[in-house]
């Protein structure tokens, strides 16, 4: 999972997509995982680190997780899963 | 290097809730860095708030509406011109745009120089003509169809499904959902703007406008694609953020190399869930919202103004992406005297 690497991400939370003039605001927790994504972490790699700083179970940061990354996906944020047709 | 002064003449003071692009050019004609300028302000009426604007028009004439016709604009413009020694006019306005194309060559011989479309790019790219020109030049356009009465407004249910859009020649548009709100706009847009009425269908999805020059032989000067991010009841951007879009960019580069488009353009596109964009209408001149154009890095009335005056005018390559512009109102205080000026002899 790799977000696109021309969309901006704050330290105060706030992502915008410069090809699409989207701005979308996260949470601390999820500014986190963006920068973890920025790091091409994998999915294991970001479970680890999170699950290592908050405390909340692995059911629990999993369904969060595919929650937030399917919004990453819905809004075109994320590399290789393009809505839009070649 | 001593800077050249020009006298410059712009129309579209209008900066109202549907505002008019004439005190944005005015802006960025004062930033301009290779000239310094005198603004000559051209009115329709007598409350546009650019007349009163005297830190960045130094004086207005008001002048006929193109419905008065070319004879009656020319006369007028020979007195402005005995007065003011203009070097250009950018009119701003879509319904002024063919008189002052069919004016040009007479207008060069006063002095005066413009950077227009010429009247065959001006034609074609009509939004009657829309869906041939989206053929001839590859670019997806929404499905459209010109009406002049209401007599087959019933025809259009086998062609479009609703909501379908009701547009005027130059201005307005209203998204009818049934018949007899399409002969509602038909007979509210019409009765303002004339016929005939454009039927356009809906394209659900995102909009996006591309502001920018081109300059006559097809290449692309300036090119500045904006998303809307709040929208008036008309329609109008009063916020927006200037994006970086590749497509929209090919498009415009498309738009500009195959049509030879002269002059400055907004383009306004539509784009769809699966990422399609649609051409919905290409306005002939500067938007109201181009100052963002100067925000970002392109001052692109200053290059327009380059043009008309026949200098090289190198393309801009780059501009900053997620810029945004925030409009706003402000109430200025106005000497009843000015507006008697204005009013009744027609200069300030």
């Amino acid at each position: 999972m790799k977000l696109k690497k021309n969309v901006a991400v704050s330290e105060a939370g706030l992502l915008f997509n410069p090809v699409t003039g989207e701005s979308f605001s996260v949470n601390p927790i999820g500014t986190e995982i963006l920068n973890l994504l920025r790091e091409e972490k994998s999915d294991a790699e970001i479970e680890k680190e999170i699950l290592s700083m908050y405390s909340t179970d692995k059911t629990s940061f999993e369904k969060d997780y595919h929650d937030f990354i399917g919004e990453l996906s819905h809004h075109n944020l994320l590399e290789g899963h393009e809505k839009t047709k070649a | 290097m001593k800077k050249p002064k020009l006298n410059i003449g712009v129309t579209g003071l209008n900066a109202i809730d549907s505002p008019g692009p004439g005190v944005s050019v005015i802006r960025a004609l004062r930033e301009a860095a290779s000239f310094d300028t005198k603004i000559i302000g051209f009115s329709y009426e007598s409350l546009e708030p650019g007349i009163y604007m005297h830190d960045l028009v130094d004086r207005t004439y008001s002048i006929p509406y193109p419905t008065a016709g070319t004879d009656t604009l020319l006369e007028r413009l020979e007195y402005i011109q005995e007065k003011e020694k203009l070097d250009v006019i950018i009119p701003n306005f879509d319904a002024e745009l063919y008189p002052f194309i069919k004016l040009e060559t007479k207008l060069k011989a006063m002095g005066i120089h413009m950077f227009l479309p010429t009247l065959h790019q001006f034609e074609e790219r009509h939004k009657v003509n829309l869906n041939d020109f989206g053929k001839k030049y590859g670019i997806k356009v929404p499905k459209s169809k010109v009406l002049y009465d209401l007599s087959t407004v019933h025809s259009l249910l086998s062609e479009f499904s609703f909501p379908m859009i009701v547009k005027g020649k130059f201005y307005d548009a209203s998204i009818a959902y049934s018949i007899e709100q399409v002969k509602t706009y038909f007979n509210k847009i019409s009765a303002k703007w004339g016929l005939p009425i454009i039927i356009q269908e809906f394209i659900h999805g995102t909009e996006f406008n591309v502001t920018g020059l081109g300059d006559g032989k097809g290449k692309t000067i300036a090119a500045v694609p904006m998303r809307k991010q709040y929208i008036t009841d008309k329609g109008k951007a009063w916020g927006g953020i200037s994006i970086a879009d590749e497509k929209m960019l090919e498009m415009t580069r498309k738009f500009l190399r195959n049509t030879k488009w002269r002059g400055g353009f907004e383009l306004e596109l539509m784009k769809n869930k699966d990422g399609d964009l649609y051409l919905l209408e290409i306005n002939p001149r500067l938007p109201a919202w181009i100052y963002l154009a100067v925000g970002v890095g392109q001052n692109i009335p200053e290059a327009l103004v380059n043009l008309a005056m026949g200098q090289t005018v190198k393309p801009f390559t780059e501009y900053s992406v997620g810029k945004m512009f925030v409009r706003y109102s402000w109430d200025m205080i106005v000497d009843r005297e000015e507006f008697e000026q204005i009013s009744i002899y027609g200069e300030l």
